[in-house]
């Protein structure tokens, strides 16, 4: 037990690698991402920045096994996702959380109906839910506003119900593509505070984003991507 | 909780899109009515072919001499074909099993019988206008040619016979008619079968994109992808047991009103249709309307719904 622990602590194989990844969308001119390469490690905050159609958002795809690779090997917590046979494909993304730009979320549920829905159709029982959602909700901080419907929530607190969602299965990673480009700077950093909560926890981070602000106050690490390539890899970055 | 999740989604399912849902269901029953209705039409075929074997004949009718040109058969003939028969019921390989010998009174009885409903008709029918005849079973019904060949020799004004009748000929033309709408019924029953199942294609894709949010968020969190297409195909199940039913009912009603009513008095023909049968449809209909919409449903939503 105690062995365990401590080869996990010094276990140094990242959580998300991609190996010289290239894709190619059918059709396309040129591809999205062209040989990339980057490692993420367990309990990293990363950015990736970039300008519209610079490949940010195929990495995210790539990650959750909605798109395969052309080339290179895409490594998830020790797993090759690209080569991973199509029903498995649920049960790994039980590991990852996802946020969108969008929230994504049901407008017939309340905030406790969909994030008790995650739960509900990976076979946990009404009373998980029960125990489990309320402390979630607690957590984002929407304590209270449990039986609200989307569409009586402002879209921070909406994005705050998508993290939940995404954070209530206690997934390895937590994956954000673009979180805050639907909310006002002000909405924005304070999702922004409830992602390094999470992050506290031991979550991985993943955030797409061109958001510069935002890059500029979290000071963590930035990988840049340009035309398919990653310009700029740097510890504690900032927008550039 | 996971299985009172899915019923619930079936019940909802088939709500949203109820006129979708009773047209597939109707198209389904129809297609499902006709495939029983021609299973049994099969099974009765099957059931007179057994039950005429055993008293089907062969007759020989002797000449009634109403004409100046032939005469009534002379004793001597008789016998001449008597003698045949018994020397071919006899031997290593017999070609008749048993003969017997009808009089004009006879004869007249059973067209008294068989006539029962036209009085006047039997009326005017003098005994003596009927023929004599020898009824014939033979060994094998199916060697009625061998027999035909051995005895067309008498059927001439020296042989003293008018006709040789195979009553076997005559059922085989009733098991045509009744194997033609055997064909008949399943054909419909197919084409019918390719609408309920377009129908059960297209009420998967409403669903799937009426759920379109649900099935998104049900992928990005990882539910099975069986928990995510059960309640499409339960759907499409649901409304293959349920045209089933209807077919069954469908069935049991002919029974009773078409052949045990308005087709009794042929029941001497055609055979009763046995309750067993009837009854037999409703596990067959059922397999086969949830099989078939099932595997549809599947095939249907790889199409719709994505991993």
């Amino acid at each position: 037990m105690v062995l365990a622990s401590l080869t996990r602590r010094v276990d140094f194989r990242p959580v998300i690698a991609l190996e010289h990844v290239t894709k190619t969308y059918p059709k396309a001119q040129r591809p999205s991402l062209n040989d990339v390469s980057v490692a993420i490690d367990k309990g990293e905050f990363v950015f990736f920045i970039g300008p519209s159609g610079s490949g940010k958002s195929t990495i995210v795809k790539l990650l959750l096994r909605e798109i395969q690779p052309n080339k290179g090997k895409i490594m998830v917590n020790g797993r090759e996702v690209g080569g991973m046979r199509s029903w498995r494909i649920p049960h790994f993304r039980r590991s990852i959380g996802c946020v969108f730009q969008d929230f994504r979320l049901l407008p017939n549920r309340t905030a406790y109906e969909n994030v008790a829905f995650a739960l509900e159709v990976i076979g946990k029982t009404q009373a998980v839910a029960r125990r489990v959602v309320p402390e979630v909700l607690e957590l984002v901080g929407l304590g209270g506003k449990e039986h609200r419907y989307p569409q009586e929530l402002s879209g921070g607190e909406q994005q705050r119900v998508a993290v939940a969602r995404a954070f209530v299965n206690r997934p390895l990673i937590l994956l954000a593509d673009e979180p805050t480009g639907n909310l006002d700077p002000d909405t924005s950093i304070e999702i922004m505070r409830l992602l390094d909560r999470i992050n506290r926890t031991g979550t991985t981070v993943v955030m797409v984003t061109h958001d510069s602000n935002i890059v500029n106050q979290m000071r963590r690490r930035v990988v840049e991507i340009e035309s398919g390539k990653i310009v700029r890899d740097q510890p504690r970055g900032v927008y550039g | 909780m996971r299985f009172k999740y899915v019923l619930n989604e079936v019940m909802v399912g088939l709500w949203r899109n109820v006129t979708m849902t009773i047209a597939m269901i109707i198209t389904m029953a129809v297609s499902l009515t006709l495939l029983g209705a021609s299973l049994l039409l099969y099974r009765q075929v099957e059931r007179m072919q057994t039950v005429y074997s055993q008293d089907v004949e062969v007759t020989m009718f002797f000449q009634v001499g109403d004409t100046p040109e032939t005469k009534f058969a002379t004793e001597e003939q008789k016998e001449a074909i008597e003698a045949a028969l018994r020397a071919d019921s006899t031997g290593a390989n017999p070609l008749v099993a048993s003969f017997e010998f009808e009089t004009k009174e006879q004869a007249r009885d059973k067209f008294a019988l068989l006539f029962s409903s036209t009085p006047d008709l039997v009326a005017l029918t003098r005994t003596e206008d009927l023929p004599e005849s020898y009824r014939v079973k033979l060994v094998d019904p199916n060697r009625y040619n061998e027999f035909e060949a051995k005895y067309e020799r008498f059927v001439s004004p020296e042989g003293g016979l008018e006709l040789i009748l195979d009553q076997k000929k005559l059922l085989e033309r009733v098991f045509d008619v009744l194997g033609s709408l055997q064909s008949l019924a399943l054909i419909i029953s197919v084409v019918q079968g390719v609408a309920a199942l377009m129908l059960v294609i297209n009420t998967i894709q409403v669903a799937a994109y009426s759920k379109r949010r649900e099935v998104a968020v049900m992928k990005l969190v990882g539910a099975s992808n069986w928990f995510i297409q059960a309640p499409f195909v339960l759907e499409a199940v649901a409304a293959g047991i349920i045209g089933a039913l209807i077919a069954y009912g469908t069935l049991v009603l002919a029974k009773i009103y078409i052949f045990d009513g308005a087709l009794a008095p042929l029941a001497q023909v055609i055979t009763e249709v046995p309750w067993g049968n009837v009854h037999l449809m409703f596990p067959i209909l059922a397999f086969a309307g949830a099989a078939v919409s099932s595997v549809t449903g599947w095939f249907a939503l790889r199409f719709y719904i994505k991993v």
